[in-house]
């Protein structure tokens, strides 16, 4: 266990049934910085949450937070913490103001000694304070629930798919939200669908089928990019995808948005060369370039699934 | 502390906010009720029953007019003699007797006293008690009539007797057991559920992550149930009273406390439930099958407990309604103090201690 660290995770095995859902799992997250935790849906994402916010036990391995054991000190941890489960999880009967001040209550503080803390993101929604928390839209509700993990100043925040189902604005928003909160001392661990996001985090971590692939700071991870990027631009994407996936075979090709993407050895520029030759009609326009995050995630995962 | 008030506070809004929850804790009780009041208050109308006059005067007569004018009666037959009674009521026809002492007048007179029997047919022992009523309460107000203005009152004296069930064991008296029913199915019901709610709506996996004790959310889920259920037994005592004539002869302070401490037993036996049952429905319907049968059938509500099998009977010492049952009979009809329902209130204290200590112990400190 080392003192500079918020959370680390030794090892960590669990299982439901004959599901694995986390295989031998490690990471550390420093104090005072954010960790994004990148990977599909039934990754193992929320698994690894409930076993850090203490709600499950783990079969083996073991795991600390703010230095505290996670199964023996259970009760310190649940003290320090902020947790935000993935499912909106606030009392959609009471109002925006009661349901904080009710977190407030349970943690044996009040909104008014926090306040500084939740601030930018509280002043958002307290114009609809007398609002119940069910009739708020999808953006505003997870401010407030962000404002309830919050108000009573956790050394360690986890938030479980804090951005899924808001809208691109709210998303963005609530990152900068992030960093001011990084900003003042606590340690984040985040969990996301969105690779995007992971450029945001201080160091990222992607989990597929209960194992973590890989960690480190988002751009070592791109320099650790195997082989070469080619980033290609055409007016018919959909078809240039379908010709290109022929000759090369399936998932070499990767659409974002109107570019395409395709990774490979050096060689593969000469083959691209020839294949834009041959089909003028497509208007290619062929770079390499240097990858995104999401190029090494879709990489880690290819690599992964093939083994 | 402020944290389990919080959390109280909640729980009345989660109460307040939620009309299946009102209807659960107040409609239902009343409707209950006033059904069971419906259908009593129709049972006492054309009762039939006989006179035995063996006066035969003109205070007889007069008592027997106003019996008979008072609606709930016909008069079916008029007796000759005491061994006529006995075939009367095996024919089936009549509920009851009246007996009238023979002097009857004159007794009244000169000594100041006469004497009137009831005789009521008891196997259908609720009926007949309320028969009993009505009959004696017509005779009071018919010697209060005759006594106004007079310097030594007169007395009759009303002895009833009841046919084929002679100390009413085994009665079965619909308001006290109905009080039993409702308070145990509203505070077992709406506890289990309010609290497989917060699992099903994900806000238990919060309240986990906090520094709330297992024993402060369970005794703040109880609360609150607590107080409404109390405040729910006073319409019911009262419909009881004035639709049924159902007299509380002891203490309603002691009622009350009893009550109180039988809702309490209730609730931890709906927090027992939630603690097992993973989600509303399980939890609703753990609670009506586990609670809403035994509670009909082996408390002494419906089938007097004297008449069951032994083993049955062994089972019923485990329910708590049997005992609350007694207490509150004794309470309401005989107007028993606490000496005579220690034994009862204890075995429910032991009860709800041992319900409340397992449910904490159960009570999941995990999601798993």
């Amino acid at each position: 266990m080392n003192g500079n660290f918020g959370i680390e995770v030794r090892g960590l095995s669990k299982s439901f049934g004959k599901t694995k859902a986390l295989k031998n799992v490690s990471l550390a997250v420093e104090k005072g910085s954010i960790f994004g935790l990148i990977g599909p849906d039934g990754a193992g994402k929320s698994t690894l949450f409930r076993i850090l916010t203490t709600l499950y036990l783990p079969d083996s391995g073991e795991a600390f937070v703010s230095g505290l054991h996670c199964v023996k000190n259970y009760k310190e941890i649940r003290k320090r913490v902020g947790y935000m489960p993935g499912r909106f999880s606030l009392y959609q009967d009471l109002t925006v103001e009661e349901n904080l001040s009710f977190y407030a209550s349970v943690f044996k503080t009040t909104v008014k000694e926090n306040y500084h803390l939740i601030k930018d993101i509280y002043q958002q929604i307290e114009p609809f304070k007398n609002r119940r928390a069910g009739n708020l839209s999808g953006g505003m509700k997870q401010k407030l629930a962000l404002s309830c993990a919050l108000v009573h100043k956790p050394e360690v925040l986890f938030l479980d798919e804090p951005t899924t189902g808001v809208d691109a604005v709210s998303r963005k928003e609530f990152w900068d939200m992030l960093k001011e909160l990084k900003n003042s001392g606590i340690t984040i661990l985040v969990s996301t669908p969105y690779m995007d996001e992971a450029m945001l985090c201080d160091r990222t971590g992607f989990i597929q089928n209960g194992a973590v692939l890989k960690t480190g700071i988002p751009e070592s991870i791109i320099d650790d990019f195997q082989g070469e990027m080619f980033s290609v631009t055409t007016s018919k994407p959909q078809e240039t995808v379908k010709l290109l996936s022929e000759e090369l075979g399936d998932n070499t090709v990767f659409r974002f948005g109107s570019e395409l993407h395709i990774y490979g050895n050096p060689s593969m520029e000469i083959f691209l060369k020839a294949f834009k030759e041959s089909h003028p009609g497509l208007n290619l326009e062929i770079q390499n370039t240097r990858p995104g995050i999401e190029d090494c995630f879709i990489q880690l995962m290819n690599s992964n699934n093939e083994s | 502390m402020r944290s389990f008030w919080a959390f109280v506070k909640k729980e009345f809004y989660h109460i307040f906010r939620d009309r299946r929850t009102l209807l659960i804790l107040f409609g239902i009780p009343v409707a209950q009720i006033l059904i069971f009041g419906f259908v009593v208050t129709n049972e006492l109308k054309d009762m039939r029953i006989a006179f035995l006059d063996h006066s035969n005067d003109e205070v007889t007569h007069e008592i027997r007019e106003k019996i008979i004018a008072s609606g709930f009666f016909i008069n079916d037959a008029i007796l000759e003699s005491t061994n006529q009674i006995e075939p009367a009521f095996k024919k089936g026809n009549i509920r009851q007797v009246v007996v009238f002492e023979d002097h009857f007048q004159q007794k009244l007179n000169r000594e100041g006293k006469a004497a009137v029997q009831i005789i009521t047919d008891a196997s259908d022992a609720n009926t007949a008690s309320q028969l009993v009523n009505y009959t004696s309460a017509i005779i009071m107000q018919y010697v209060n009539e005759i006594n106004a203005g007079k310097a030594l009152p007169m007395t009759i004296h009303t002895e009833a007797r009841m046919f084929y069930n002679e100390s009413l064991k085994g009665v079965y008296l619909f308001v006290p057991g109905t009080i039993v029913l409702i308070l145990m199915l509203i505070s077992a019901i709406m506890t289990s559920i309010s609290i497989t709610r917060e699992k099903e709506m994900g806000t238990m996996e919060t309240l986990l992550v906090s520094p709330l004790k297992p024993a402060q959310i369970i005794l703040g889920k109880v609360m609150p149930y607590m107080l409404l259920a109390l405040v729910n037994a006073i319409p019911i005592a009262l419909l009881g009273y004035f639709i049924f004539g159902l007299p509380i002869q002891g203490s309603i302070v002691l009622l009350a406390l009893e009550s109180l401490l039988f809702i309490t037993l209730a609730l931890a036996l709906g927090i027992l439930f939630s603690t097992i049952a993973p989600n509303q429905m399980v939890a609703m319907f753990a609670s009506m099958i586990g609670l809403l049968l035994p509670t009909l059938i082996l408390s002494g509500f419906i089938f007097p407990l004297e008449n069951m099998p032994q083993w049955l009977q062994i089972f019923s010492y485990i329910l708590p309604p049997r005992w609350f049952l007694t207490i509150i009979k004794n309470i309401m009809l005989k107007g028993a103090g606490l000496e005579f329902v220690w034994r009862e209130t204890l075995i429910l204290a032991g009860m709800t201690i041992v319900l409340f200590t397992v449910s904490i112990k159960k009570f999941k400190i995990r999601l798993q």
